[in-house]
């Protein structure tokens, strides 16, 4: 019914792989996902473990709409602590792996202690095994998934494995499935590499059931309806993908350009969605070859791209001559702005190691960014870099570093550590752009006011997929704010993380949301489910799933300290653009947002909070 | 007195000739207001959802008394969105 009502329990000390019921007490309150999973990690493990000890656990969970006909049913979560934050990680994915795994019958799988040696995880249906994978260690992600469809002769298992960066501790590294789709955040692939875990490979063929069929074919066709109509997800995001905002936030001022040392970047437009349709003048080609969808998505935001044979980047490579996973805005930005590079193809070419090496890109060009002006103080010379002219702008030192970082070698094993270890180590702790060690994605909260709060308060660390207050303060749905104004960012940032976080734990895309509210999805889930699903029940489940994580991290050792920014965004003035002169006002936002949440003036859930969520 | 006009995503079409990179200079009356503007390129109203005059948003009632001033720019985008990596 929704729920496959079955999780798998790995122990790799032991080798033993072993179902269990579904603890449908807590599906019942925290839905699926993010927050079913985030309920079984903050029971089962001390919050004050050691992110990368056998101590931690590790899962790979789906919703209930996973694998089933509402449209972007395609997500799966990975559910771990946070070696690059210390704090409770939850990094969502789409593409197929999700969905082939609750067809074959599962709503999770908990990976528990460390494997003596490397091993990846076998799921066919019922069948659970764990292989050998001394062979597959120090591949790539690529590498990986081609030779597990080979060695069990079948191409339509799906994969999602690790490079060598999550094999050697990259604080970043990612987990990467169907080649081009990422649980990307927060260092997961760190915490499965920690467990000489290769890969989870699966193939399923039982199918999806619902509660009611009639009721979710009418539900999910009606919100297809929906989304098709919708300007953005029926029309704007399909054709331009999510770099359409490139010019968008360059324009408004709160594009971070070298490691947020400017909020505006001239090259903006070069690394756009403009500009991937364009031809190039080289070889009369655009960079943009076509979108592509994940399971089940009728918005197909992603993007296909194909670089330039001549370019610098793969002149001789002809691995990389194919069409591959083009720029999303954050990536465009992180590769780009951040680092102050405008060469398309040398951010695609970026773009295409990340996957095929397993880091994610934007911490990775956050911390390029923050190493290039650890540079350009003369902090860090070419004696560190071992040669590398670490410029900013440098299209080179991008596509040199993207590999080191990804292979743990060289200068590159120094990025591995992310920005805040970096910059530390340089004595340089302010450069760092991250909250709770995690690096900005790409608004400068000196533009947006309501991105510094969400950025503060995320307990994932900095990120812009918990509360989207963008489409609101720039985008103008589903109300238009004022960016620069802190009044009312409060309760619109409480807002959003609720409803994001409900939407990470049903199984669907938080894109649906830019043409869909709460109201468009109960009914789907409602009729995927037993026990009736309202969009109250929904606002009631996030906001429980966003006190769970709360608790996770003061229990970790976080504190109402944590929730800050730089200072940087907080004492220097943006330079140009509508926020010349202004910075973050978190102060402003801050303690009214502790008041609506229901907690203390130190950012403690009160009782009454808690014991109104069932917490 | 001339302003620069940007428009992007599928508005692009609406620049006159010889525009490049979404944008171009244009010649206007003095004290011309936005919706002058978007009148005059011929953008459909309904399509001119996110209007910036100098990166400052500028609601559908309050364009057609906005006046431009020289050198302004005036940036226009039908409704978009994005907001991240679907991998994240």
């Amino acid at each position: 019914m929704g729920w496959a009502g079955k999780i798998l329990r790995v122990d790799l000390a032991k080798g033993s792989c072993t179902p269990e019921p579904l603890n449908a007490k807590w599906a019942a309150e925290y839905l699926g996902q993010r927050g079913l999973a985030s309920k079984y990690l903050a029971t089962e493990i001390d919050p004050k473990v050691d992110p990368l000890s056998p101590a931690n656990k590790l899962i790979f969970a789906t919703g209930p709409l996973t694998g089933t006909a509402a449209s972007t049913g395609g997500r799966y979560s990975v559910i771990t602590k946070g070696p690059l934050t210390g704090a409770i990680a939850c990094s969502n994915s789409g593409g197929y792996w999700g969905p082939e795994l609750k067809n074959a019958g599962w709503d999770m799988i908990i990976f528990e202690g460390k494997a003596k040696k490397p091993v990846y995880l076998f799921l066919e249906d019922d069948r659970a095994e764990l292989v050998p994978a001394g062979d597959l260690w120090g591949q790539t992600v690529w590498a990986t998934e081609a030779a597990i469809r080979a060695k069990h002769q079948d191409p339509q298992i799906r994969v999602s494995a690790i490079g060598k960066a999550g094999e050697m501790g990259v604080m970043f590294a990612c987990i990467v499935n169907d080649q081009h789709r990422a649980a990307g955040r927060s260092g997961v692939g760190a915490v499965m590499g920690s467990k000489n875990l290769k890969a989870v490979a699966v193939r399923g063929s039982q199918g999806v059931r619902v509660r009611d069929a009639k009721a979710f074919f009418e539900a999910t066709t009606k919100g297809k309806a929906t989304l098709a109509a919708n300007p953005v997800t029926g029309q704007g995001l399909t054709t331009y993908g999510t770099n359409i905002l490139m010019n968008v936030i360059n324009e408004v001022g709160a594009l971070p350009t070298r490691n947020h040392r400017d909020v505006q970047f001239e090259g903006a437009r070069k690394i756009s969605a403009e500009a991937m349709h364009e031809k190039r003048p080289t070889d009369g080609k655009a960079n943009l070859v076509h979108n592509q969808a994940c399971f089940g998505c009728t918005i197909a935001c992603g993007r296909m791209s194909q670089l330039d044979k001549g370019h610098f980047t793969v002149v001789n490579r002809p691995q990389y001559w194919g069409a591959s996973g083009g720029l999303e805005y954050e990536n465009a930005w992180s590769l780009g702005a951040a680092a102050g590079i405008d060469d398309l193809e040398a951010l695609t070419f970026a773009n295409f190691l990340c996957n095929e090496h397993g880091i994610d890109p934007i911490s990775f060009g956050a911390t390029l960014g923050a190493a290039m002006e650890l540079y350009d103080m003369g902090v860090i010379t070419t004696k560190e870099t071992g040669g590398i002219e670490l410029k900013f702008g440098s299209a080179q030192a991008l596509a040199t570093l993207v590999e080191l970082t990804g292979k743990a070698e060289g200068f590159g094993k120094e990025l591995g550590l992310g920005s805040k270890r970096l910059c530390a180590k340089y004595g340089h702790p302010e450069l760092s752009m991250s909250v709770k060690g995690q690096e900005f994605p790409a608004y400068d909260s000196r533009g947006i006011q309501g991105m510094g709060l969400t950025y503060a308060t995320s307990n994932r660390g900095a990120c812009h997929l918990r509360s989207y207050t963008v489409a609101s303060e720039v985008l103008g749905t589903p109300v238009k704010t004022d960016p620069l104004a802190t009044e009312g960012k409060a309760a619109l940032v409480k807002a959003f993380q609720d409803a994001t976080a409900a939407v990470d734990s049903s199984g669907l895309c938080v894109f649906t949301t830019f043409g869909w509210t709460l109201d468009d999805i109960a009914p789907q889930i409602d009729a995927a489910l037993p026990g009736g699903w309202t969009t109250q029940r929904l606002l009631d489940v996030g906001e429980r799933v966003w006190n769970l994580e709360r608790q996770f991290n003061l229990a970790a050792g976080l504190t109402a300290k944590d929730d800050t920014l730089p200072k940087r965004l907080l004492t220097e003035p943006a330079k140009t653009g509508p926020a010349k002169g202004k910075v973050n006002e978190l102060g402003k936002m801050l303690p009214e947002y502790y008041e609506l949440r229901g907690w203390s003036k130190d950012g403690v859930p009160n009782k009454d909070t808690l014991k109104r969520l069932g917490l | 007195m001339k302003i620069t006009l940007k428009l992007y995503a599928r508005l692009a079409q609406y620049l006159p000739a010889g525009a490049a990179e979404n944008q171009a200079r244009i010649e206007l009356a003095e004290g011309a207001s936005v919706n002058q503007v978007l009148e005059q390129f011929g953008l459909p109203p309904a399509h001119c959802h996110l209007v910036l005059v100098n990166g400052v948003y500028v609601a559908p009632s309050e364009r057609p008394q906005t006046a431009l001033r020289p050198d302004d720019v005036l940036a226009v985008w039908p409704q978009v969105a994005g907001g991240g990596w679907p991998g994240g």
